[in-house]
């Protein structure tokens, strides 16, 4: 398995990164920890006419706080956050998620925005940011804008990322008072792709619960002020209307109970982390 | 760097265990395939070439990573040390690789070579390491002979005979 041909831009600057991307257009894809890119890229899933390298760009390397939430710029690796001391009182479910992500040998080099760019429907970086309602940071040689998470991704790998953006940095909002998370996943082997993976938000009006692996694109639903039965039955109804399908790792029946087991032991994790 | 044309080769320089070693590539190669191809150290096996299986894994500026995730181009400049550079000195072993002898944490060797260098690692900066913290950390491995027992043994030993020889030093 050998990429095809390609040509290589090692970008110095912001700037130099955009201009090889208005010009590149949809033949140019940005590649920076090239955890996912570089396997799509051998399996010739992925056949850009140019790559643009944007890790020796000294001004996207920063992880801060901005406002209520986390900003992680584009060439921070996936252990780089796993590391910073603030992560876990910032934002306990991405301290949760991130161990979840690939293997040690491979948060080693995959960076946060990386992920959130492959838009993965099993990946867990995709799925914290829409369960805490993120946001996507993109820019371009014109503009600068910022995405929801709930509008960023429009399907199976696809985003709403134009031709010519970046995603410069992901915005986690931190913690926020009185709130519970949890994290869980199921799949074959630590470090596979999730068959199905549950982030949960629990708060005192009720729980959001996003579910990764099943659908095209991770998916969200708020169960505001719903206990007990009526909350399986809600969860029911969720499950039932994700559109699972069978694959060689599972049925789309398994994966729907999942959900619903799943889903409820997570949201039930969140509530008792609301101290 | 200016662009690199795709049907070009391209002088790649890095630090390879140590000394400064260059070659051509295409900027499509693999760094696993610079490395075995171009600079001749096969010690470095290629496995599934996806990013899954880490018989690939060398050590990049100071961290375990995939070789076979990474483009030779992508690695100029860098710090790489792979398995040749684990050994001392011609026919001594390091204590990690001499656990692994002794323990018989090796029998076809495929997968040996990325297990040994993400160890190498783990070891350096977890000096008493847990068994589970090992048993995850050797998750991003596959070895399809030993059923993993003998390599948790090894790696649990070589950390004792470690922690032995720097209370000693």
């Amino acid at each position: 398995m050998k990429p095809a041909r390609f040509d290589y831009v090692r970008a110095a600057t912001l700037a130099e990164a955009h201009a090889a991307l208005a010009e590149g257009g949809d033949d140019a894809r940005i590649i920076a920890g090239g955890q996912s890119l570089v396997p799509m890229l051998s399996m010739r899933l992925a056949r850009p006419a140019v790559l643009i390298d944007i890790m020796h760009l000294p001004a996207l390397t920063k992880i801060g706080v901005k406002g209520d939430s986390i900003r992680v710029e584009a060439a921070v690796r996936q252990a780089e956050l796993l590391a910073w001391p603030e992560l876990r009182e910032r934002q306990p479910l991405l301290a949760a998620a991130l161990p979840w992500v690939g293997h040690a040998q491979t948060r080693s080099r995959g960076t946060v925005c990386g992920s959130v760019a492959h838009a993965d429907p099993s990946a867990e970086l995709p799925l914290t940011l829409l369960a805490l309602k993120g946001a996507v940071e993109l820019s371009s040689q014109k503009r600068r804008r910022h995405v929801a998470a709930e509008e960023f991704f429009t399907g199976l790998m696809s985003t709403a990322r134009n031709d010519d953006e970046l995603i410069e940095a992901v915005e986690f909002p931190c913690r926020a008072a009185g709130h519970g998370y949890a994290f869980t996943e199921f799949a074959r082997r630590h470090g596979d792709f999730a068959i199905v993976a549950c982030a949960a938000v629990a708060s005192k009006d009720g729980a959001r619960l996003a579910i990764g692996g099943v659908a095209d694109i991770p998916t969200a639903r708020d169960f505001a002020g719903i206990e007990g039965d009526a909350l399986d039955d809600a969860l029911d109804e969720f499950a039932g209307g994700l559109d699972a399908r069978d694959d060689l790792h599972a049925t789309a029946k398994y994966r729907r109970a999942l959900v619903r087991r799943l889903g409820r032991a997570t949201i039930e994790e969140a509530r008792r982390c609301r101290a | 760097m200016p662009r690199l044309s795709a049907d070009a080769r391209h002088r790649i320089r890095f630090e390879l265990n140590g000394h400064t070693v260059e070659g051509d590539a295409e900027p499509r190669m693999l760094l696993t395939d610079f490395l075995r191809h171009t600079l001749g150290m096969t010690g470095t096996h290629v496995g599934c070439e996806h990013g899954v299986c880490g018989a690939c894994t060398v050590e990049i500026d100071g961290v375990p990573a995939r070789a076979c995730l990474t483009l030779a181009v992508q690695a100029d400049g860098a710090r790489i040390r792979t398995v040749e550079g684990l050994a001392p000195a011609p026919r001594r072993l390091s204590v990690l690789q001499e656990a692994f002898r002794r323990h018989h944490a090796l029998q076809c060797g495929f997968c040996t070579a990325g297990i040994l260098m993400s160890l190498d690692h783990y070891l350096r900066h977890h000096p008493d390491p847990g068994e589970a913290d090992l048993r995850e950390f050797l998750s991003g491995h596959l070895c399809r002979c030993t059923g993993y027992a003998p390599i948790l043994a090894a790696a649990l030993d070589a950390a004792a005979k470690l922690r032995e020889a720097s209370a000693h030093a």
